[in-house]
C-alpha cells in the first residue's frame, strides 16, 4: 500500500470513529429523552399543555434520529428536496383534521 | 442484466439509485402513518370525551419498548459503522442484536395485546382502543418486515460481502434507513397513544 493510500484509510478509520462516538451520545441524549417524557407524564398536566410538550420532546428525539443515525444533516441536495415536499404534505394532511374543530372557521 | 448505479453514484443526483429509492419509499410510508394520526386527531377533537393513554394501556412495558426500539437503532446503524471499518463479524454481531432487539420488542407486544384480548379490549370496543391497535399493528407489521430484510442480510444476503463490499454496505446502509424511520414512528406513537 502507497503512503497516500495508507493515509486515506487512516483518515477513514478516524471519521468513522468520531461517527461512532456520535451514535453514542445520541443514544444516551435519546435514553435521558425518553425518561424526561415519561416523566413529565405523571405530573397529568392540563391537556394542551401535556400535547405540547410530549410532541416537543418527541420532534427533539425524531430529529435526532433522522439527523444523526440517517444521516440527514449531510445528505445530499435531492433527499432534501423530497422530504420537503414530503413534509409539506404531511403538515397539510395533519392539518386538515384541527382545522374542521375550529368552530367551522375553515370547514363549515 | 445489471442493475445501474448501485455503487457508483449518478452524476445528476450525486446519489445512488438505491439510496434515491429508499428515500422515496420512505416519503410514502409518511403519507401513510400520517393518514392514520390525521385519523386519530380527527376522532380525538371530535370526541365530547377521550381516555388518557395509560387508562387502557401498560406505560412501563410501552417504555421498556421505546428503550429496546432506541438500541436496535444504535445497534443497527452500528452494523454499518462496522462495514465501512470492513469488520464483518462485528457487523454480523450488531446486526443479530438488532434482530434480537426486533424479537423482544414483537414479544412485549405481544404480551400487551394478549392482556387487551383477555379483558376483553378489542378494537371494536371504542374508538380509542380501534386506533390504537391499527397504528400499533401497523408499526408491528413494519417491525416484522425489517427484521425480515435485517436478517436476509444477516444470514443468506451476506454472500455478496465476498463479490461486492461496497453494493452490500449500500445494502445494509438502505435497510438500516428503514429500521430508523420504525424506531422514529414509535417515537411519536409512544407519548400520543400511551401518555397523553
Amino acid at each position: 500500500m502507497s503512503d497516500h493510500a495508507a493515509d486515506m484509510t487512516s483518515d477513514h478509520e478516524v471519521d468513522i470513529d468520531k461517527h461512532v462516538r456520535i451514535y453514542i451520545t445520541v443514544f444516551v441524549a435519546l435514553m435521558v429523552l425518553t425518561i424526561i417524557t415519561v416523566a413529565i407524564a405523571r405530573f397529568h398536566l392540563p391537556v394542551p399543555i401535556a400535547v405540547t410538550v410530549a410532541l416537543l420532546v418527541a420532534t427533539v428525539k425524531g430529529s435526532l434520529v433522522a439527523c444523526y443515525f440517517m444521516h440527514l444533516i449531510s445528505e445530499k441536495k435531492l433527499i432534501y428536496a423530497v422530504l420537503a415536499v414530503t413534509g409539506a404534505f404531511f403538515i397539510a394532511l395533519i392539518a386538515l383534521p384541527l382545522f374542521t374543530h375550529s368552530d367551522g372557521f375553515w370547514i363549515h | 442484466m445489471d442493475i445501474p448505479y448501485t455503487v457508483a453514484v449518478r452524476r445528476d443526483t450525486g446519489l445512488t439509485n438505491g439510496k434515491i429509492g429508499i428515500w422515496l419509499f420512505l416519503a410514502s410510508e409518511v403519507m401513510l402513518f400520517g393518514a392514520l394520526f390525521a385519523s386519530y386527531i380527527l376522532m380525538r377533537v371530535g370526541a365530547t370525551s377521550w381516555p388518557r393513554g395509560d387508562m387502557f394501556l401498560d406505560v412501563p412495558l410501552a417504555t421498556l419498548n421505546t428503550i429496546v426500539l432506541i438500541a436496535s437503532s444504535v445497534t443497527m446503524v452500528m452494523a454499518w459503522a462496522s462495514l465501512m471499518r470492513r469488520r464483518f463479524g462485528t457487523f454480523r454481531i450488531y446486526m443479530g442484536a438488532t434482530i434480537l432487539f426486533g424479537l423482544v420488542f414483537l414479544v412485549v407486544k405481544y404480551f400487551e395485546y394478549s392482556h387487551h384480548i383477555h379483558l376483553g379490549e378489542l378494537p371494536s370496543t371504542n374508538n380509542f382502543l380501534a386506533i390504537y391497535f391499527t397504528l400499533t399493528g401497523l408499526h408491528g407489521l413494519h417491525v416484522i418486515g425489517g427484521m425480515v430484510v435485517n436478517a436476509y442480510f444477516w444470514g443468506p444476503g451476506a454472500k455478496l460481502w465476498k463479490t461486492n463490499p461496497t453494493w452490500f454496505t449500500n445494502r445494509v446502509e438502505h435497510s438500516g434507513l428503514f429500521w430508523h424511520f420504525v424506531d422514529l414512528v414509535w417515537i411519536f406513537l409512544f407519548p400520543t397513544l400511551y401518555l397523553l
